[in-house]
């Protein structure tokens, strides 16, 4: 059997005792659209941050393609929430599409003509090309994310992970962003979405998976977007799960349980 | 944030220091490059220039050599926003400093350079536990480790100068720097380090831009982010360290902030910004060290960085479209044009309320209409003949008051008056007719929007409109067929050879 682009084992992360994902299990399909949905403080950009090693986790393993996860994701095309980067920085638009590219040189190799077309391409996809020596603290949000989209797009990558890639955009970048996901499906590439819109959610994605600190349901869009598992999802019953499960998090054995899942 | 606070912060203070400094340098003596009373302002300028003079070859060499590595090094320091990081590390290495001359009892000893290094290591290394293990915000925590560590300096400094070999150590010279004391053996030193920020530089170039402008997908391609941010925190180390001889520890944050600081206003690219910070930095060395040997009492390092922070205000009021200055002259220029504009349509609102009879208007009727005193209206006028708009003679008849005059139109200013009317109007019309304002709204909006109507918004609006020839007043818009070919003088005033009658 072929192994899974991402797989998640019992994946437990907390910040400061405080629990944001507890004991999470996902395996997502290669080649799905896989939108993650939650309510806020779900822990939805963390398994993003996780799964990309930022965030060591206290418990659990990810899996890239069944291997180890540090060489796995180089695999990875990483498209990070907007404001996580500084934009007053001096670079122009080309620059940063290029950077994707540097996934695929080495040190000291300079970045060649194939490289130079291939941004330009990308570019071209996400209709930024008049923009290309633009410096990137001129641009509107919608620019911004299509500017990071043109990037994840010259990796060339096998799975994409993207952190609310359509926060703050404009409805015609929302859809050049949509089409452009189709279009990378069609390719075979695994797409994993944070998303915060349920009303979109259903036409965007073909898997979702809903999360808030724990897995409540992964699967394809028909049978898991129910009115009962969002309900279970956004509703009232696991707002007391996570508060016994801070408390409890507080207590000095489930500490000790959780620094030996570490080791 | 560390930018911002610099820019509120920083300046002021290095300001401050600099003063401080050029204050102080009276009492610590012998601070530039000896000193001949005879020679005149000329004859010091040339042989500075000629630099057949060893000592001032030296110092040359090394203060531009620091001002590029400093700017280099800098352009890092400040898009990643370290400005105050390299401050405090400045301040931190002057305790080991202090320890490293105890230890060898003179001051040309590398025992001093490897108490800054192991200072230095210190100091960051305070920091990052403190950030680590303490819910303290980075800029209380660079602040404390800065004043820590510069207190201890400044104390075993003192204890140094009651010791019996401490006296003529000649070590305050770390505090505000000296550069007339600088040997061949520091040239080295700095010139390794210049060496040593290049090839980290060009080795790393891609890496560091990645890193600085997004860590986390740095790291997800595989990019040893805390590698390159060690690399250039000792590159850093070593720069701040071989420039105290020259600027001095209080002030050598500010050659590492100024010149890049400068670059990014002017530049959008690293590429630019590294080699324009570098430039700026290697003129201010050379530029300092010339100003410092003009004159008795002229420190060095101080002056360098007073060269930096006026570079720095020339690009911030002199530079492209947004500069202090630059805005400045253009709303001068700009709000010019729109007073002359406003003279115009008043002149040719006189002459339309007198049907076009006569050919000059006298100043008693611009001053009614416009309702202005006999000041303000001179005023105008003579912009417009300044603008070669109009021309104004005095008049001979005796029935006028005293002091009054008449002003004409030229060609050109007919013109342009037909031409803003003409603008007034069409707005109006449009804003009517196309946007459905009531007709006693429209005068307002009109009076701004004249002044910045193109001539392709006009000819659209024309379009539009569909060659309209009166507004909603009622009133003649004057026609491009009009303006150019002098519809309305011929009309009015074919009989009596008026003045605007073109040259065709």
């Amino acid at each position: 059997m072929k192994a899974k682009p991402i797989e998640i084992h019992d994946l437990t992360v907390s910040f400061q005792k405080k629990p944001v994902l507890y004991g999470v299990d996902l395996e997502v399909e290669e080649g799905s659209l896989v939108g993650i949905i939650g309510p806020n403080g779900a822990g939805k950009s963390t398994l993003i941050k996780t799964i990309m090693n930022m965030i060591t986790p206290n418990g659990g393993y990810v899996k890239i393609f069944g291997g180890n996860q540090k060489n796995g994701i180089k695999r990875i095309g990483y498209v990070p929430q907007r404001e996580s980067v500084d934009w007053d920085f001096p670079v122009t638009v080309m620059d940063v599409i290029l950077m994707g590219r540097y996934a695929h040189t080495r040190w000291f190799r300079k970045i060649g003509k194939s490289d130079r077309q291939v941004a330009q391409a990308c570019l071209e996809q996400v209709d930024m090309t008049a923009f290309a020596d633009r410096q990137i603290g001129n641009l509107s949000g919608g620019q911004q994310q299509r500017v990071f989209l043109a990037r994840a797009l010259a990796q060339d990558s096998s799975i994409y992970l993207m952190d609310e890639p359509f926060a703050g955009v404009d409805a015609v970048t929302e859809k050049t962003i949509i089409s452009i996901l189709k279009n990378m499906k069609k390719e075979g590439k695994t797409v994993v979405i944070v998303h915060h819109d349920l009303a979109t959610a259903k036409e965007y994605f073909d898997h979702l998976l809903l999360l808030n600190m724990r897995k409540v349901a992964y699967g394809p869009i028909n049978q898991v977007f129910t009115h009962e598992l969002l309900q279970k999802t956004y509703g009232g019953k696991l707002t007391v799960f996570s508060e016994i499960a801070s408390r409890a998090a507080k207590q000095p054995e489930i500490e000790n349980k959780m620094q030996r899942s570490e080791n | 944030m560390f930018w911002k606070t610099e820019k509120t912060l920083g300046f002021p203070r290095s300001l401050g220091i600099v003063t401080a400094s050029i204050a102080f340098s009276t009492n610590l003596q012998a601070k530039q490059i000896d000193w001949n009373k005879a020679e005149s302002f000329f004859e010091r300028t040339s042989r500075f220039w000629q630099m057949q003079d060893q000592s001032v070859q030296i110092v040359v060499l090394g203060s531009i050599l620091i001002g590029i590595s400093c700017g280099l090094i800098g352009s890092y320091v400040v898009t990643r926003r370290l400005s105050l990081f390299g401050d405090t590390l400045s301040h931190a290495v002057l305790p080991g400093i202090a320890i490293g001359f105890i230890w060898s009892q003179s001051k040309d000893n590398p025992a001093l350079l490897i108490g800054a290094i192991i200072a230095g290591f210190l100091g960051v290394t305070c920091l990052t536990l403190l950030q680590k293990y303490t819910p303290i915000r980075q800029d209380s925590a660079l602040g404390i480790v800065l004043s820590g560590f510069y207190a201890i300096g400044i104390c075993l400094l003192t204890r140094i100068q009651k010791m019996e070999f401490g006296n003529q150590s000649g070590l305050e010279s770390f505090l505000f720097g000296q550069a007339s004391a600088l040997s061949i053996n520091d040239i080295w030193g700095i010139g390794i380090t210049l060496a040593g920020i290049g090839l980290f530089v060009l080795a790393t170039h891609k890496e560091l831009l990645i890193s600085g402008f997004d860590p986390s997908f740095a790291r997800s391609i595989g990019i040893h982010t805390m590698l390159l941010q060690y690399g250039l925190w000792i590159l850093l180390a070593f720069c701040i360290i071989t420039s105290l001889q020259v600027i001095g520890v209080i002030l050598a944050s500010a050659l590492l902030i100024i010149p890049a600081a400068t670059a990014s206003l002017l530049v959008k690219r690293m590429n630019a910004y590294l080699f324009l910070a570098s430039l700026l930095g290697g003129i201010a060395g050379l530029s300092g060290t010339f100003l410092s040997f003009l004159g008795q009492g002229l420190p060095t390092g101080p002056l360098i960085v007073l060269v930096s922070t006026f570079l720095f205000l020339l690009v911030l009021g002199f530079r492209p479209k947004t500069g202090i200055f630059t805005h400045w002259n253009f709303s001068r220029t700009h709000s010019m044009r729109i007073k002359a504009e406003n003279t115009l349509k008043a002149l040719y609102h006189i002459l339309e309320s007198q049907n076009f009879e006569k050919t000059s208007i006298t100043s008693q009727d611009l001053m009614q209409r416009v309702g202005i005193g006999r000041g303000d209206c001179d005023r105008e006028v003579d912009l417009l003949i300044r603008m070669n708009l109009a021309t104004q003679r005095s008049t001979k008849d005796s029935s006028k008051l005293p002091g009054q005059s008449l002003i004409t139109l030229t060609p050109q200013g007919w013109e342009y008056a037909c031409k803003i009317v003409r603008n007034h109007r069409l707005w109006e019309l449009y804003l009517t007719n196309e946007a459905k304002y009531a007709s006693d709204h429209v005068h307002e909006d009109a009076e701004k929007i004249e002044h910045v109507l193109g001539d392709q918004t006009i000819r659209q609006l024309e379009r539009i409109l569909s060659n309209p020839r009166e507004d909603p007043h009622g009133k003649l818009i004057p026609s491009l067929d009009d303006i150019e070919h002098g519809g309305i003088k011929n009309k009015h005033a074919a009989e009596e050879g008026f003045r605007y009658s073109n040259p065709t």
